[in-house]
């Protein structure tokens, strides 16, 4: 069957991007949008697509991500369905998009201004764990209590000793509104903060549009005695590439059964390989 | 530049779906989408209601490239869905109107017009039936198809809670004329609006719909069965306004199932005469029992009881969508390494501290 430019008819195109104009003016504010159905998955990236498939045009560069892998199978999926659906130029390096679709990563190399990061988001709501009812939520952000959000991680602490929240941990944005940063590692949380581009969060299923404008203070939730902690790779190196001081996976050797690290961001551990031996080769 | 990117996985998802569409060809014969639309009618009803998309061709077509799997079929015709712009809405139609085929009461012996028993699945004994293992040649020739359908009057089918009103019986609402709210264009805010209700459960997941139906009624809501008032099936004219001064057009007919579902009155006053309430279910195509709990459900977040789910309207809308559940639970298949990682972290972090 044949299908507009970037399959969502151009009403729906123009609504989402309402409401993501809307999410840009009031930081960290989740906005609700009526969410069309795509071809892929409600779960599987959505949100970020619709976001995606709204703002794409015939000049734009895009690149998907998930996991920290361009060959990831949801951002190959996804990938394809924009090219089928626009027929435009994609690129496995982050410098050159125009427009990046993460899933669970924000790439190891800073956004620069103009470009675009997209984040699939599962729980746009980050007091969900604390309160089921959306009505109710919507109030307590309204009014700016948030003491549930703190609670939490207080009894995290009294439980455990430390914080215990993993990936999608809380942050603050522009000193207002607490938000799900979408299931990225601690890791990049500190990458939001007066980031150089912008980054819009979607969730398709949940209905919700985020965003994190350019320059906005983003602060992780934290006590002045538990400060906020990032994952630690800090005694970590890259097997694959040498790196170390990036988000990392840890795999194991099936022959020696050793645990070993590499690098998560795939594409940027391609091209510090390829500086590398460029520059090795001017050298010789 | 020596070093690129791994295809491995590109390569691995393209053989996956070749697999995948190949499957049903590899073991057996193919199978004409005509036969889909005339033999498969209840699964065709299903797919619409959940799909909120009334067509049976493309129903029917959708079926087969999902080889009858409900999510996927309806995942389909939703999706294609996005594409279409919604144009018009239709005018208001009255089921007063409907060319009914099928029409029973539960709460009348008789009813002004008679029972029309229909077609219905409902008085056949759920025996394995040998002759169907072979393809027949056409329909019984027992009785006359043009005939029995038909010897009722249309116009003398009054709605069976005509008559408890005239008794006094059950007091008509107060008509709401505002403008429906349309939740596929602007997404249900809570607390939620009467039409947002009914369009989330019309397009409910059956399974879903019934199961939380069945709660309401089973224990844990109003705990008592309510009395099927009038179900009825048939053809619902459905008409347009172009507002080009020619008024309404008529665009088709459409398959409908009705249910007044009467209620047990929940708010009356201990000194009030006792009334009939209503629960309303109305679906797309001949799906009696999802519209039967559409009515328990109508009228449970009608008339919410404090700390029952059923009559939650986040609890219910929320959860009853086929795409929304599916696709979440199904995404817990996706790659989660990175959160995993984080995680991992954590927990080792908790260990050496101690």
């Amino acid at each position: 069957m044949s299908q507009n430019f970037a399959f969502l008819d151009e009403h729906s195109k123009k609504e989402i991007r309402r409401q993501t104009l809307k999410a840009i003016a009031i930081p960290g504010y989740q906005v609700p949008f009526a969410s069309r159905e795509l071809p892929i998955a409600r779960g599987w990236g959505t949100g970020g697509l619709q976001l995606t498939l709204s703002l794409v045009g015939q000049e734009d560069i895009v690149k998907v991500i998930d996991q920290g892998s361009d060959e990831s199978v949801n951002a190959v999926n996804i990938r394809n369905l924009i090219q089928s659906t626009t027929g435009v130029e994609d690129t496995i390096h982050t410098s050159e998009a125009t427009i990046i679709q993460s899933r669970h990563r924000i790439p190891e190399v800073p956004l620069k201004p103009f470009q675009i990061l997209v984040l699939q988001v599962p729980t746009p709501e980050p007091l969900r764990s604390v309160e089921p009812s959306e009505r109710k939520t919507k109030i307590l952000h309204g009014d700016k209590e948030y003491s549930g959000a703190y609670i939490k991680l207080f009894e995290q602490i009294m439980r455990h000793g430390h914080i215990t929240d993993d990936a999608d941990y809380p942050v603050l944005v522009n000193g207002r509104y607490v938000m799900a940063p979408s299931p990225i590692p601690r890791f990049d949380n500190p990458k939001m903060n007066h980031n150089d581009g912008l980054i819009l969060l979607g969730a398709g299923r949940e209905k919700k549009i985020h965003a994190v404008p350019p320059y906005t203070d983003v602060a992780s939730l934290a006590f002045e005695d538990y400060p906020f902690e990032v994952e630690d790779f800090s005694d970590k190196v890259c097997r694959e590439s040498g790196l170390s001081g990036v988000y990392m996976d840890e795999l194991v050797d099936e022959e020696t059964g050793e645990t070993y690290y590499m690098t998560n961001d795939t594409s940027y551990m391609l091209e510090k390989m390829n500086e590398e031996e460029d520059l090795h080769a001017n050298h010789r | 530049m020596g070093y690129v990117a791994v295809k491995g996985g590109a390569n691995a998802i393209n053989n996956s779906v070749l697999m995948y569409k190949n499957r049903r060809l590899v073991d057996g014969e193919d199978i004409e989408v005509e036969k889909i639309k005339t033999n498969m009618r209840p699964l065709i009803n299903q797919v619409m209601s959940e799909a909120s998309f009334y067509d049976r061709d493309t129903a029917a077509f959708a079926i087969k490239q999902a080889e009858g799997n409900m999510e996927e079929a309806v995942f389909l015709m939703r999706a294609h869905r996005s594409t279409l712009p919604r144009l018009y809405y239709s005018t208001i139609t009255d089921t007063r109107e409907m060319f009914v085929e099928r029409r029973v009461s539960a709460s009348f012996k008789d009813i002004p017009g008679g029972q029309i028993l229909g077609a219905s699945p409902d008085f056949t004994h759920r025996l394995l039936d040998d002759a169907l293992k072979e393809v027949a040649d056409g329909p019984s020739q027992e009785i006359d198809y043009k005939e029995i359908p038909f010897n009722y009057d249309l116009n003398k089918l009054p709605k069976v809670i005509d008559y408890l009103e005239k008794e006094g019986l059950f007091i008509r609402e107060p008509e709401n004329n505002d403008e429906p709210d349309d939740i596929t264009k602007k997404t249900i805010e809570f607390p939620s609006t009467r039409s947002q209700r009914l369009q989330g459960l019309t397009r409910g997941q059956t399974g879903a719909v019934t199961s939380l139906g069945y709660a309401e009624i089973r224990g844990y809501g109003i705990a008592s069965h309510p009395n099927i008032g009038e179900c009825r099936v048939g053809q619902q004219p459905v008409c347009v306004d172009f507002e080009d001064g020619y008024g309404e057009y008529f665009i088709g007919d459409y398959e409908m199932t009705e249910i007044d579902g009467f209620m047990p009155d929940l708010d009356e006053d201990q000194d009030e005469d006792m009334h009939i309430k209503i629960g309303y279910g109305l679906v797309f195509g001949q799906n009696e029992t999802k519209a039967i709990a559409m009515s328990v459900l109508d009228y449970s977040l009608e008339h919410p009881k404090n700390g029952v789910a059923t009559s939650d309207d986040e609890f219910v809308l929320y959860h009853i969508d086929s795409v929304e559940s599916t696709g979440f639970i199904s995404h817990l298949k996706l790659p989660h390494y990175v959160t995993f990682q984080s995680k991992l972290d954590r927990m080792r972090q908790g260990r050496e501290s101690k």
